[in-house]
């Protein structure tokens, strides 16, 4: 796989190698289902490229070695799947709020509690306005087949060392587990990734003051301070970083919102849906914070409505919402349990609605 | 050595006054993990993994880097902090409420591991900083604010033993209890701690110095009553000696 060539591979282990190409050599993981594949990748793959793999003894323990090896100013990962996120989210917190520099990925599964390990979305909450305590964004993705979680995984490197902010890859078991023709970029070169050493734990070497890297400040009106700077960077993202996918919207009635898996089934249905007559497009939201808000509302203008479809019960269709402020109608329709939509039924739904 | 040479202050100490209580051993062992760091010459590539607790401006006490872990997680912080440097020298600073209840998974996977990090153990038998909580090494009958009738056995169960749990892991290098109540201890404490830092130098495994200390403020003492009191106590409850030492003769 040295060349750019396209290889099949499975979706976890697609993801693995993109890491390893952004330069990441630190992984700390613990395996749950549907993404083990990815921790047992990276267990093979970084002491080849010599890098570090740990299983750790909980996901709550990756979390914060992740936290510790983050603030060292390298690039390290962790992957997981629903419960798993859910346990990590104390090192979530606390590395938002250290503002370190770190990618996760959460393969999400169906929920709430143990659910089962069967695809799912229903983790969008979570990811998108926190699981953790405190005010705090991480950048979430969720890309829609391998070549784009390849695509995002790098991204997602690049972002979090340029913002200093823990990045989210959330994709689903669908993904995961699939097997795509896949091609890589090269390999990055470690010298030239971003320079750290101006707030990294790295050692003063006796020829500089202490580093301190903290999440905290006890005194209210600093931690507001502290909190106020964030939010600017914060700002700043939502400026520069939003991502997403118009497909077959110039001339849309029916502009059918969806991201990841969903996002690829949708454009099927609008495929169909136009050859029986009807205008639909597809806005796929690539980055899931920051939402694209200001770019999905410009569709209030000419379209007549908005149909979001989630594998949930209905978590980014708040999101629809906002951006569509009561202009349009926005209708719903999802799956749960880790029960995927199948393009027929929801070009049913999209016929009832039309 | 000269007297002034001996007591002056070590530079590994910042320049920022302590904030604990009079009579708490958080100060005294400050120093003696300073002196320490000065004596190996490791100021420079030390780093400070500070727990939640009294003692969470640890880091600012000490002239080297530094963060702060989320309470019981310090040796997780620390385990990712040596695997990506591996030739920094990481310890963490941890309270037995930190380390012996919520961190007790932390603590004991990372020393099974032999992680090449190392721990100070500050046993106190309470939740200092949040007003005096029964701890897990709380003693049996001992009052707290969570125990006012005293532990009972039988309700909040036993005062947990740290270095008896942790002797039996195999990546334990270095372990041993001790307590900082008169100047013998205080030179023994140092011999332990400099032993512990050795384990991790030498790539030997783990080190832990569970110190047995004071809080006058919680228990309701005076520092000098404190003291008798943890004599009398809590010696008793928590034997002191080295409990695992794969470091040999250390000067």
């Amino acid at each position: 796989m040295e060349k750019a060539e396209k290889v099949m591979v499975k979706g976890t282990e697609a993801i693995g190698e993109a890491a390893v190409r952004a330069g990441c050599r630190l992984y700390f993981g613990y395996p749950i289902t549907p993404q083990s594949e990815l921790t047992e990748y990276m267990a093979r793959r970084l002491p080849e490229v010599n890098g570090t793999f740990l299983q750790a003894e909980s996901e709550v323990a990756v979390s914060n070695m992740i936290y510790g090896a983050a603030s060292t100013g390298k690039r390290v990962m962790t992957s997981t799947s629903s419960p798993g996120f859910s346990l990590m989210q104390e090192g979530v917190s606390y590395i938002a709020g250290a503002e370190l520099p770190c990618v996760f990925v959460n393969v999400v599964r169906g929920g709430p509690g143990l659910g089962d390990i069967q695809p799912a979305q229903s983790d969008y909450f979570q990811a998108t306005k926190g699981g953790g305590h405190g005010d705090y964004k991480l950048i979430v993705y969720g890309p829609e087949s391998l070549q784009e979680a390849v695509e995002l995984t790098i991204r997602a490197f690049d972002v979090a060392d340029k913002y200093r902010i823990p990045v989210l890859l959330l994709t689903d078991g669908l993904l995961g587990q699939m097997m795509e023709p896949v091609k890589f970029p090269g390999f990055k070169n470690l010298n030239t990734l971003p320079d750290h050493s101006d707030w990294a734990l790295t050692g003063t070497k006796m020829q500089r003051e202490p580093h301190r890297v903290t999440s905290f400040d006890l005194d209210p009106v600093k931690l507001e301070k502290m909190n106020i700077q964030r939010h600017e960077k914060y700002k700043t993202i939502v400026k520069e970083e939003k991502l997403f996918e118009e497909y077959k919207l110039n001339d849309a009635e029916v502009v059918l919102v969806a991201y990841g898996t969903m996002g690829r089934i949708v454009k099927s249905v609008v495929d169909t849906a136009r050859e029986k007559g009807v205008k639909a497009g597809v806005f796929r939201p690539i980055s899931l914070w920051p939402f694209p808000y200001e770019e999905l509302g410009r569709y209030t203008e000419n379209a007549k409505l908005f149909f979001t479809v989630e594998m949930s019960f209905g978590q980014m269709v708040e999101d629809v919402r906002l951006a569509v402020n009561g202009k349009k109608p926005v209708e719903f329709y999802g799956r749960t349990g880790g029960v995927v939509p199948t393009p027929g039924e929801v070009l049913a739904k999209l016929m009832e609605l039309v | 050595m000269a007297y002034a040479e001996r007591f002056k202050a070590p530079t590994s100490l910042s320049e920022k006054e302590f904030t604990y209580c009079p009579g708490c051993s958080h100060g005294i062992v400050h120093r003696l993990i300073a002196e320490v760091i000065d004596e190996l010459e490791i100021q420079g590539k030390t780093i400070m993994v500070a727990p939640v607790g009294c003692s969470v401006f640890a880091y600012e006490f000490f002239d080297v880097d530094g963060t702060v872990a989320a309470h019981g997680r310090a040796p997780a912080v620390a385990t990712g902090i040596k695997r990506a440097s591996p030739d920094n020298v990481v310890f963490t600073y941890q309270g037995d409420g930190d380390l012996a209840a919520i961190g007790t998974a932390e603590i004991i996977h990372a020393a099974n591991r032999g992680e090449r990090i190392t721990t100070i153990f500050i046993n106190n038998a309470i939740y200092g900083m949040t007003g005096g909580q029964m701890a897990p090494t709380t003693l049996l009958g001992m009052k707290t604010t969570t125990s006012p009738y005293g532990r009972r056995e039988n309700i909040e169960g036993y005062p947990i033993h740290v270095s008896e749990v942790l002797k039996e892991l195999s990546g334990v290098a270095f372990l041993a209890r001790t307590k900082v109540t008169t100047p013998q201890d205080v030179i023994k404490t140092k011999k332990y701690i400099k032993k512990a830092f050795y384990a991790q130098l030498n790539n030997i495994g783990f080190g832990l110095v569970e110190v047995l200390s004071t809080c006058p403020t919680n228990w309701g003492l005076t520092p000098i009553e404190s003291m008798k009191w943890l004599e009398d106590n809590m010696v008793k409850e928590f034997p002191l000696g080295v409990y695992v030492d794969k470091v040999g003769d250390v000067r």
